[in-house]
């Protein structure tokens, strides 16, 4: 029997039902609705093409549940919740129409034999999941995640729905065992206790529809409650990895067609930008991510989305209303209010957030339209002041003389040759830190050398070369970067070569995705890891002698993370001979050393406990007997050589280039004894 | 026009500046090898007193009103204009400071008399005056022979000896013919600003430990204290370091700020420009550590050092504390 | 309140500096241009009197240089106008030509307040600032960090720097000329993006002046100082210089 074919008192069961179902679907159809009105305040922008690849995205990020389970403990139970809300969904609707159409006697899971058990024990596997993140919510508290009242009662909603289902079944199973599927594991053995109580034996009918209609009530709470909690995110997930970003991340967007700059109101922002808002579960695995925040900055990629959350909630409204009383709809400034300018700035734009995100949000490109807007408005402070001045003027941070870019290479025993005015096979793009920074001159001529006795056919642009501007453009400057990339393209169109290669991963991620001029040629863009990877596995550089040494190496962001090259580094290390040990946080996992986004130019804001970079080389310092901490990006080098300094674990362990080790192991320089690890200072 | 030379004197807060002496000195000088005298404008309010100082000189002109009591570079241009119609002086000479800077300019446009500043050299032979001036922060040095005609020059604080200016005698002190009412000056005085009280007198302190923009930021600050109190001095630094905010203004040597002769001055990532050398110049003894080989601190430096202050700090900290230890041990 | 602000593009100390053949004169082609300093300052200072009280802020300089862009970015600050003077013949760039030649373009207007910074690194014959108020009759203060306009904006009140930190307070009647050490605030970032915009839309202007018949002091000869001359220079790695760093110390006593 369907329970709502029963008369609740004057009323028929069905009726009351219809009533609390039209009530709740509109109140959730209406939420809905608003909230997609809300999304439409936000600017247009394209995210409906290669449509094959944004269904398959679907499925491995929302159906494989891909990025929740790098982390088992979360992973697992989430993974049980979502499917089980999934069987849920077709379980619980099929009792809904049932309820909704008692005459009409229509088939549901419960009857099914085959399906009836799954439903059962995935009622358990539920249970089970909640258990455990229930337990780590509220026991364990990981940093991030947050115990709202929203957060416990969306728990306890679920387990009601659970207990009820459970409840229902094993009533149903006392009271009328012909009217389902015979056998129900877990339902069954809750009957079976059932049964050995007289009064609940005599009440089972009464029991189960009791069960039946709360189980039902409670969903349809559920809904309407829905769109109004964090638990928004089962509706807009699936929507915000279908509208995810396809173009890789190292390839920010430009300036708008009419010339506009940045966001702060809320209809500046994309729609896609405003959907980060409802698609985030507060999960807090982007803060957890974090190295700023991790080390005490206001910098968290949480905070960011949840105020831009707050403010499209608080200030949306206003502007829907189509009468405005004044242009900006009474919406008060984002930053100063909501944001402040220092969490901002802390960012290093690592990417670990993004690449942790289990819905796909795009952290990055808020924080960079943001700062793009203090940027227009002139708010920086002087240190980075300065280092744009410089940028722009001279074509380097540093504040040099374009001039001096090559004296680096005046004390090789031979000439680069000049790109500019020879054709070359390779290119090779310095970057300004390996030209003006005075620790990593060293490494520059030392990679010259082993090219040039590996007859390599290479070649620099000398005084041509400027800063590529990818920390310019990160840090918000989109102009001075446009006038950056001219000037190189310029350069670079009249140069003569092949391939590319750069030692700074920050050059080879703009040249490689931001230079449009530069890849519509035929001239691929490589890390000099690549490109030392390929000599050796060649034989066009021997190694002399293997290197005795226990490394562990440092996945740069921008080489790794933003552009996956992980294995050639790894490569060459194998190839050297040496013992690799990994860090706990390898490869997409690499920790950030906290001089990205144009921190390098800036002061540190905050009460900074421990520096990204500080808590890297103690990270490397931990793993047993390793003495060298490998780097391939010359940022690194510096941040790590000022950490190993003010951790005090320079005799510990020592922080070398590749490049170096290389040198050493095809005998360019000899080998530093293998006991004492070499001080972190240049050749 | 005589072959005199002209001294404008300088006072603050009731007394005479080194710089008057350093003038007195070498114009003392000049006016020997020209055939001429050394006279000397003394232009405030209750001065005259300070003329017994003015020893060196053979004659004092004296200016004593209550509109000069205070500094205004208009009036006090309008009265050594009628000091130098009387003297009619070969050369006059001005400190390079905030009030000889201001009296050099209006004095040279008004009195359509040439002018040179940044001296740190002078001669006089056969009749000729050699005027040596370094500009460029220091990069520079201009050499010019100055025209027979009288010539205003300002010379940097600390250029010469204060001594050879400090000289007894009995100069002849002489009232300048002013005219009752002085022309009205557009600019007056309201009040003097007292530098915010400070922890620490630098000005007394017998070892310094100077930071300049090489030290790259604040953070780097309390390093350079630890080597400063081990060796019992006090840290300070040049204009770019107080600009940032790295220390207070009180902390400030050069031009701006204070002078200081202290026993050692340690010169950490400090150019060397010739507004922060003038305030550190006459230190006993100058270590300077710069990155830059051609930086100009190391022509004013007694040592120099090629390298990075940032890793010579520690590395000295800890020597010194070595040696203390093996003093005491 | 009009005010002008008086820039001068001076040698970038940055590309380094050669003397030429005659040893007269800085060899022209190993220099780059930038805007002086204090200049930079006193712009800044005009733009906060500006926000401050309202009026115009007009920019004058010389044809030197890439002084078009420091115009361009000066009325990208929020400068009104920006006037580039132009003579014939060779432009001698000395204080006092300088001087006469913004006396005669500041004449052609009516200006309560010019602005303009105390001293350029290039300065050999007194501050352009005080050459300037001179040949106007207009008071002057020099070594200014702070300028307060009156209510009656018949005044200014200014802040001169002395020694140990003190400073005077004063109060000049305007017109007034002022010789800038430092603005109340650093120069304010102008984004390259506004700056490539002004430089379509936005004008600089070119003015005749007639070169000034004033006889510059004539330099005999440049010279640059010998590296490290005067300093005797430690070499060494880090820790051996630090130890003789107090050896010498430690000889003088000024270390236990």
């Amino acid at each position: 029997m369907v329970p709502t074919a029963a008369k609740l008192g004057p009323v028929p069961g069905w009726t009351i039902l219809w009533l609390v179902f039209l009530v709740a679907v509109g109140l959730f159809a209406w939420r809905v609705a608003f909230l997609v009105r809300l999304l439409m305040l936000g600017r247009a922008e394209d995210r409906f093409d290669q449509i094959r690849e944004r269904f398959k995205r679907l499925l491995v990020y929302v159906f494989g549940q891909r990025r929740l389970l790098d982390e088992l403990l979360v992973g697992i139970p989430h993974v049980l919740i979502f499917y089980g809300f999934l069987v849920f969904l077709l379980a619980t609707s099929g009792m809904l129409l049932q309820g909704l159409f008692p005459g009409l006697r229509l088939p549901t899971i419960e009857q099914n034999r085959y399906l009836a058990p799954v439903v059962d024990i995935f009622a358990v596997l539920v249970l089970a999941g909640l258990a455990v993140s229930s337990f780590r919510r509220f026991v364990i508290r990981p940093a991030g995640l947050q115990l709202t009242a929203d957060a416990t009662l969306v728990n306890l909603l679920i387990a009601a729905l659970m207990v009820t289902y459970l409840l229902a079944e094993a009533f149903r199973v006392v009271a009328l065992p012909a009217e389902g599927a015979a056998w129900v594991p877990v339902g069954g053995w809750l009957a079976g206790s059932l049964v050995s109580s007289a009064l609940l034996r005599a009440g089972a009918l009464t029991f189960y529809q009791l069960f039946w209609w709360m189980h039902v009530l409670i969903v349809l709470f559920f809904l309407a409650y829905l769109p109004n909690s964090k638990h928004l995110h089962l509706l807009a997930a699936p929507f915000s990895v279908f509208f995810s970003r396809l173009e890789p991340p190292g390839r920010l967007e430009p300036a708008r067609a009419d010339g506009g700059l940045g966001a702060e109101r809320l209809e500046e922002f994309t729609w896609r930008q405003l959907l980060s808002a409802f698609a985030c579960a507060e999960c807090g695995r982007c803060e957890r991510a974090c190295p700023s925040n991790q080390c005490g900055e206001p910098c968290s990629p949480r905070e960011l989305v949840h105020n831009l959350k707050e403010q499209l909630l608080r200030y949306g409204p206003a502007l829907l209303s189509k009468a405005r009383a004044t242009a900006d709809g009474g919406e008060p400034a984002l930053i100063g209010g909501l944001i402040s300018p220092a969490e901002l700035w802390t960012c290093t734009t690592c990417l670990s957030c993004a690449e942790h995100c289990p819905v796909m949000n795009e952290h990055l490109s808020i924080m960079v339209d943001l700062r793009r807007r203090l940027v227009e408005r002139g708010e920086v402070d002087t240190r980075l002041e300065e280092a744009l001045r410089n940028l722009a003027r001279y074509g380097n941070s540093f504040g040099q003389s374009e001039r001096k870019r090559a004296v680096w290479a005046q004390s090789l025993d031979f000439k680069p040759k000049d790109a500019r005015k020879e054709p070359v096979e390779w290119l090779w793009y310095l970057g300004e830190y390996a030209c003006y920074h005075p620790a990593l001159q060293g490494f520059t001529r030392s990679l010259a050398r082993i090219l040039h006795a590996a007859e390599v056919d290479f070649g620099i642009l000398y005084e041509g070369e400027r800063n590529s501007g990818n920390d310019a453009r990160r840090v918000g400057e989109e102009g001075l970067f446009e006038l950056l990339r001219e000037k190189n393209v310029a350069t670079l169109q009249k140069a003569r070569f092949n391939n590319l290669f750069t030692t700074d991963p920050h050059v080879y991620n703009t040249l490689r995705n931001e230079y449009p001029e530069l890849n519509h040629g035929r001239h691929p863009v490589y890390h000099y890891t690549e490109l030392l990877a390929d000599l050796l596995a060649r034989g066009r550089l021997r190694v002399a002698q293997e290197l005795p040494y226990r490394v562990t190496y440092h996945d740069p962001c921008y080489l790794g993370r933003y552009n996956g090259v992980y294995d050639a580094p790894r490569a060459v290390l194998k190839a050297l001979g040496v013992q690799l040990k990994e860090m706990p946080r390898s490869r997409q996992n690499s920790f950030c050393c906290g001089g990205g986004g144009g921190r390098v130019w800036m002061e540190e804001i905050g009460e900074v406990h421990a520096r990204p970079s500080e808590s890297r080389v103690r990270e490397a310092a931990s793993l047993d007997g390793v003495q060298v901490l490998v780097v391939a990006c010359p940022k690194d080098y510096v941040m790590f050589a000022d950490a190993l300094k003010t951790t005090g674990l320079e005799s510990r362990l020592a922080v070398k280039d590749l490049t170096e080790l290389v040198a050493e192991a095809v005998g360019l320089v000899p080998q530093a004894a293998a006991s004492a690890p070499a001080q972190p200072r240049a050749a | 026009m005589s072959q005199d030379v002209l001294v404008v004197a300088e006072h603050f807060r009731g007394r005479l500046n080194d710089v008057t002496f350093e003038l007195l000195g070498k114009g003392r000088e000049i006016a020997q090898a020209l055939g001429g005298k050394l006279a000397v404008a003394l232009l405030g309010h209750e001065v005259r007193s300070m003329a017994s100082e003015l020893g060196a000189a053979h004659l004092v002109y004296v200016a004593d009103r209550a509109e000069l009591r205070e500094f205004i570079p208009d009036r006090y241009g309008a009265v050594v204009q009628i000091a130098l119609k009387e003297a009619a002086p070969r050369l006059v000479l001005l400190g390079s400071t905030s009030m000889g800077l201001d009296l050099l300019s209006l004095l040279s446009a008004r009195g359509g008399l040439p002018c040179l500043d940044n001296c740190t050299r002078l001669d006089a032979r056969d009749g000729r005056v050699m005027v040596t001036s370094q500009i460029y922060g220091g990069k520079i040095f201009a050499e010019v022979v100055l025209p027979d005609q009288t010539t205003l020059v300002a010379v940097v604080p600390g250029t010469f000896a204060r001594e050879a200016g400090q000289i007894a005698g009995a100069p002849e002190v002489r009232e300048l013919a002013l005219p009752t009412l002085l022309p009205e000056a557009r600019t007056t005085f309201r009040k003097l600003i007292e530098p915010p009280p400070g922890d620490v007198d630098i000005t007394k302190a017998p070892i310094l430990v100077a930071v300049g923009r090489g030290i790259q930021n604040g953070e780097n600050v309390p390093q350079a204290q630890e080597l400063a109190e081990l060796l019992g001095g006090a840290v300070c630094g040049s204009r770019p370091a107080i600009d940032q905010g790295w220390l207070p203004k009180t902390r400030q040597v050069g031009k701006s700020g204070m002078t200081v002769r202290p026993k050692l001055y340690l010169a950490l990532g400090i150019s060397g420009a010739p507004e922060h050398v003038e305030g550190m110049k006459q230190s006993e003894m100058i270590v300077a550590v710069n990155t830059d080989p051609k930086a100009p601190v190391f022509g004013v430096a007694h040592y120099g050092v090629v390298a990075d202050a940032l890793d010579l700090i520690p590395l000295l900290t800890e020597e010194v504390r070595r040696r203390a230890l093996e003093k005491a041990g | 309140m009009n005010i002008a602000v008086l820039a001068k593009q001076v040698p970038d100390l940055v590309e380094g500096l050669e003397i030429d053949a005659s040893g007269k004169a800085l060899d022209p082609d190993s220099l780059r241009y930038i805007l002086s300093e204090t200049d930079d300052h006193a712009l800044e200072e005009a733009l906060l009197i500006k926000e401050r009280v309202g009026g115009r802020v007009e920019v004058f300089s010389l044809e030197v240089g890439e002084v078009r862009e420091a115009l361009y970015a000066a009325l990208a600050k929020g400068a009104d106008r920006a006037v580039l003077a132009q003579t014939e013949g060779e432009v001698r760039l000395d204080n006092h030509t300088l001087a006469r030649i913004f006396a005669d373009l500041l004449g052609r207007g009516s200006y309560d307040l010019v602005l303009t910074g105390v001293r350029a690194i290039d300065d050999l014959d007194g501050s352009l600032g005080g050459l300037l108020a001179g040949y106007l009759g207009l008071p002057y203060v020099g070594l200014v960090r702070k300028v307060e306009i009156a209510s009656d904006s018949a005044t200014a009140i200014v802040e001169k720097e002395y020694p140990g930190s003190y400073a005077a307070e004063l109060e000049v009647r305007l017109p007034a000329v002022l010789g800038i050490q430092a603005a109340e605030q650093p120069p304010r970032y102008v984004p390259v993006s506004r700056l490539r915009q002004v430089m379509k839309t936005a004008k600089v202007e070119v003015q005749d002046a007639s070169l000034p018949e004033v006889l510059p002091v004539a330099v005999e000869r440049l010279s640059q100082p010998e590296e490290g001359a005067g300093a005797a220079m430690l070499s060494g790695n880090p820790e051996e210089i630090a130890r003789q760093i107090v050896d010498l110390l430690s000889e003088r006593r000024l270390v236990g």
